[in-house]
């Protein structure tokens, strides 16, 4: 059980991280390249909104913020429950080729497949990401997975994805490329509602799943004997979750695309923040994740107006300096 | 077995993979779109007589596969130490931030100067550019007292992502302007000059012999902070030697021919594989075996698509991650 005062000061903690979403998101609705009243905001989330501005909130930023919370969360929780699982401080979903097979499923697909629909690109991108993972896992397997052997191999699986890409993007012609950079460069604008269909149930189901097994990351993260001693079942519960953080973390590549340093650092920030129980540090990060794309999506559209520029530009220029913040005021990590 | 057979056997090793070297950069010189015999590089030499096939071998492909074989081997002795400083095997050279900062300069060097930017001042800016961030990354590592290579290793992934955001912001904006830094950051051994190699070699070689004679030394700290202390090792001055180390070669690396990952990454879980953990060999293999890898896979890029060349990286990841994923299955501990 948590002492009082550290109980107050994670409740205090997490109303203030709330907050901090809620005002963002207000924010970001009401800034833009058309600036609307934070009146209008309000009456077009009550739905009594007249005036032309409802298109803009409703159309356009809404489902974006949603965009950014939603993806911000996923891979700030995928980030943490693999750095639980493979206990080294730089696992990122990347690391499992996460990125790399959703990044080679779009390319290949743009490339071979004509006449498609943009709106497939989520799901081709979710399932590469899927088979990527899969065969890590399968080339790491004997009698049981270790998670050293398995992110060595993810390193060499994200390389082979990434060198396939450049592979075919180089043989591939030159209007393919700056389409499929431009998706590879992790950006949420021009999301409507229909990408938040896709994205949010994802979310929805795998990060209270997570929490769910919080206490066996907890268990995991003590190292291998003295979970196996605990009476873990290591190999099964591991599969379990890694399978929810490539889930998490495919769903947002695939909407996204690479939003690089939220699956790294967010869960870092929520370590410092409260400490090294997963079941504080999966909400947290989700929090923390969330509020990284939110504030790189808002900077990536006031900073440089007209300009729209990507949000996975800005995600490690607003988080780094935090991070950095936090490194230097703690003592120990 | 007894020590004096296997350190025959190792040694052994070093000039089996010393002749295997030789003969990759042999190859390298000759083959290509061009072919060329060995009496052609010895006329190229002997007689110039500025023809085409003398010029492309003595400015293109010597250059070149030289360039290689010096950065594959400075990067694999980076990473062998970045590892065993930060004591995380997912450590790589780039973890300093040296990579992001030497893009970073270069970048901004190019917003200030355009087009007055010569190469060498871009070779001299990359450099710096790699090692300011890698102090900066030390200093931060070094904050609240103490070094813990945690601190290290999260601060310099932080200050690499920083760099890298940074860098991707300026471009973003300047689209036009900056062509020329593209060229930068891809990776390649190609079209890189031999006078731009010789501007960093002195510290290249510097970082090379503080890696050798560091090698006793990072055995020790190789077994953890407290032993290493009672056997009377000065842990703070062997750090910032590594640290000091690293910086040069990873950083002439960079300026030499861009970043190129990987390389430092895998190469030093290879040779743990096959010479164990001894850095008094584990260096020198390394070293061999990472000029080896980006030799090999600098000349395969030219061989893989019949049109185009392919970048360096892509032919390292296709010769390297099936060792890799040998070596990860067949480990026991890693």
């Amino acid at each position: 059980m948590l002492k009082p005062r550290r109980a107050k000061y994670t409740i205090l903690l997490f109303i203030g991280l709330t907050c901090v979403v809620a005002a963002l998101s207000l924010l970001s609705l009401s800034v833009g390249g058309v600036s609307v009243p934070l009146k209008e905001v309000f009456a077009s989330l009550a739905g009594r909104n007249r005036e032309a501005s409802n298109l803009i909130i409703m159309q356009f930023r809404l489902p974006r913020i949603a965009a950014a919370i939603l993806i911000g969360a996923a891979l700030a929780v995928a980030g943490a429950l693999l750095q639980g699982v493979i206990r080294n401080p730089l696992a990122s979903p990347d690391l499992l080729g996460v990125t790399g097979g959703a990044s080679v499923a779009v390319v290949a697909f743009m490339t071979f497949v004509t006449g498609y629909s943009i709106h497939w690109v989520p799901f081709i991108a979710i399932g590469g990401a899927l088979v990527a993972t899969t065969i890590n896992y399968v080339f790491a397997w004997k009698k049981g997975v270790s998670p050293f052997r398995l992110v060595l191999i993810g390193i060499g699986i994200s390389t082979a994805m990434g060198a396939l890409t450049t592979f075919l993007l180089i043989s591939g012609p030159a209007y393919l490329a700056a389409q499929v950079l431009n998706w590879m460069t992790g950006s949420i604008y021009g999301t409507n509602w229909s990408y938040i269909e896709v994205l949010w149930p994802w979310v929805a189901i795998f990060i209270p799943l997570s929490l769910l097994l919080a206490k066996e990351l907890n268990v995991q993260s003590l190292g291998e004997d003295v979970a196996r001693g605990l009476g873990s079942r290591l190999q099964l519960s591991r599969m379990i979750l890694l399978f929810y953080s490539v889930a998490l973390a495919g769903a947002a590549v695939g909407v996204a695309g690479t939003i690089s340093f939220i699956g790294l650092m967010a869960p870092h920030i929520a370590r410092m923040l409260v400490g090294n129980s997963y079941k504080l540090i999966i909400p947290v990060s989700a929090f923390i994740g969330a509020i990284i794309l939110l504030l790189a999506d808002l900077a990536g559209r006031m900073l440089f107006q007209p300009l729209d520029v990507p949000a996975g530009v800005f995600t490690a220029g607003i988080g780094a300096p935090f991070f950095m913040y936090l490194l230097f005021k703690r003592k120990k990590i | 077995m007894n020590g004096s057979f296997l350190s025959k056997r190792k040694l052994a090793g070093l000039v089996v993979g010393s002749i295997l070297l030789l003969i990759c950069m042999l190859c390298s010189v000759l083959y290509g779109l061009h072919q060329f015999g060995l009496k052609d590089l010895w006329l190229a030499y002997s007689q110039f007589n500025g023809s085409n096939e003398h010029l492309i071998l003595t400015r293109v492909r010597v250059p070149r596969t030289l360039i290689a074989a010096l950065v594959g081997a400075s990067l694999a002795v980076a990473g062998a130490i970045m590892q065993v400083l930060t004591r995380n095997p997912l450590a790589s050279p780039s973890v300093f931030g040296v990579n992001a900062g030497a893009v970073l300069f270069i970048v901004i060097g190019l917003l200030a100067f355009g087009s007055s930017l010569t190469m060498s001042g871009m070779v001299w800016l990359a450099f710096a550019g790699a090692v300011a961030t890698s102090v900066v990354v030390y200093m931060l590592g070094l904050q609240g007292g103490g070094f813990e290579p945690v601190k290290l290793t999260l601060a310099g992934a932080c200050m690499a992502a920083f760099a890298s955001s940074i860098t991707s912001g300026i471009i973003l904006i300047n689209k036009q302007s900056l062509e020329s830094a593209l060229f930068w950051m891809i990776g390649s051994v190609e079209g890189r000059n031999l006078e731009h190699l010789l501007m960093v070699l002195p510290y290249m070689a510097i970082g090379m012999t503080i890696s050798l004679l560091l090698a006793g030394s990072l055995n020790i700290m190789a077994i953890g902070d407290d032993s290493a202390k009672s056997l009377g090792q000065r842990l703070t001055l062997v750090r910032v030697l590594s640290a000091t180390a690293i910086v040069l070669l990873a950083g002439s690396s960079v300026a030499a021919a861009g970043p190129i990952a990987f390389i430092g990454l895998i190469v030093p879980h290879l040779c743990r594989y096959i010479v164990g953990h001894d850095f008094r060999w584990l260096l020198p293999y390394t070293a061999l075996v990472g000029a080896i890898l980006l030799v090999t896979a600098d000349l395969a890029s030219r061989f893989i698509l019949e049109s185009k060349e392919v970048p360096v990286g892509v032919a390292t990841a296709i010769i390297g991650v099936p060792f890799l994923i040998h070596v990860a299955r067949r480990k026991q501990h890693a």
